[in-house]
């Protein structure tokens, strides 16, 4: 079961009086950037890349997908490394939520939040996630189920095709001034855009 | 031991930044892609100014990695159909359903069970991709 971070608010209280309560709060961009730089620049200094989609493929190989695609035939204990560092994000979510947070709300743009209730989203701006989508009663609703195992498809399918997601491509390959991860970030936002303009107005 | 403590220590930082930041809510996704908030381009923009000058610095200088091996940054194969497609591709997946790969682990450890679901269809859409990647145009 979940454990809300609204149960945390209570125990956190006597943090309001700590000098170091701003990290119970969200982090701004300015703090955020700068850090994903930082763990972009360890993982180099570990003799790795950033990139956190690889690991699907790590995954499938383990699940023994090489027996049916050759693309899954490959030498995955050189990407165990890869899979070290999904659990530690495992792990840091949960120290991100029920830790180092006070509240769970998100406080989005008012004007995006009017647009999300005209959608249906009624926890626009109270909530992490949409409840609508991901709370424990959307796992029982047949249309919330299936938005979330096509938007999972279709991550997973499309971080495989264009080699990288967005720490892989928007970050490091970027980083690296690379033209193919410029195509792939643009590819992205093609995506995203036609999605929340064109297809939510038809989803919901 | 001490690489693979290493990888561990990095991927519980990253979960915390991708918590906190706010970069796994599905809310500043959408806010994103209907560019009323400057956060996540905040977030993405710094981290790569940072990152160009510092892997230019890197390579210029060719730092050695923590263990004194030499840094190898591989570039991406040349190609412009695969990045196109799969970008569009991968982009409605990260508007539906607001996470991008990273997040999706991040938002399982905070306890949203639902995003096993996001999970199990990442790995069925890196199977089928796998399946078909011949027949693709790359």
């Amino acid at each position: 079961m979940r454990i809300t971070p609204d149960s945390y608010r209570g125990t956190n209280k006597n943090n309001k009086d700590l000098p170091m309560k701003f990290i119970f709060e969200p982090w701004p961009w300015y703090v955020a950037g700068p850090l994903i730089a930082l763990i972009m620049f360890l993982l180099i200094f570990v003799g790795k890349q950033f990139g956190m989609s690889s690991n699907l493929r790590t995954i499938c190989t383990l699940c023994w997908a090489d027996r049916k695609a050759d693309y899954f035939d490959f030498n995955w204990k050189s990407q165990r490394w890869n899979l070290v560092v999904a659990v530690g994000a495992v792990i840091g979510g949960f120290i991100g939520a029920h830790l180092l947070s006070n509240g769970s709300a998100v406080a989005i743009n008012p004007d995006t939040i009017s647009i999300l209730k005209g959608l249906g989203f009624q926890s626009a701006g109270g909530s992490y996630l949409p409840d609508e989508l991901f709370g424990l009663d959307a796992l029982t609703d047949i249309k919330s189920l299936a938005i979330l195992l096509i938007g999972g498809i279709l991550i997973g399918f499309g971080a495989r095709y264009a080699a990288g997601c967005t720490s892989g491509h928007a970050i490091s390959g970027l980083s690296n001034l690379q033209l193919p991860s410029l195509i792939a970030v643009i590819g992205f936002f093609i995506g995203g855009l036609f999605m929340v303009h064109v297809l939510f107005p038809l989803i919901f | 031991m001490k690489r693979t403590l290493s990888y561990f220590f990095i991927g519980i930082f990253f979960g915390i930044v991708m918590y906190k930041s706010e970069a796994a809510s599905w809310f500043r996704i959408y806010e994103m892609f209907q560019f009323q908030s400057f956060h996540m381009y905040g977030i993405i923009g710094s981290a790569l100014i940072i990152g160009i000058i510092g892997v230019q610095l890197i390579k210029r200088n060719k730092l050695k990695s923590f263990f004194g091996e030499p840094i190898q940054i591989v570039p991406k194969e040349k190609g412009i159909w695969q990045y196109l497609y799969g970008g569009i591709v991968f982009g409605l997946g990260w508007a539906l359903a607001g996470a991008c790969p990273g997040p999706i682990y991040t938002l399982i450890g905070a306890g949203y069970v639902s995003l096993l679901v996001v999970l199990a269809g990442a790995l069925l859409g890196t199977f089928i991709y796998g399946l078909l990647q011949k027949k693709l145009p790359h």
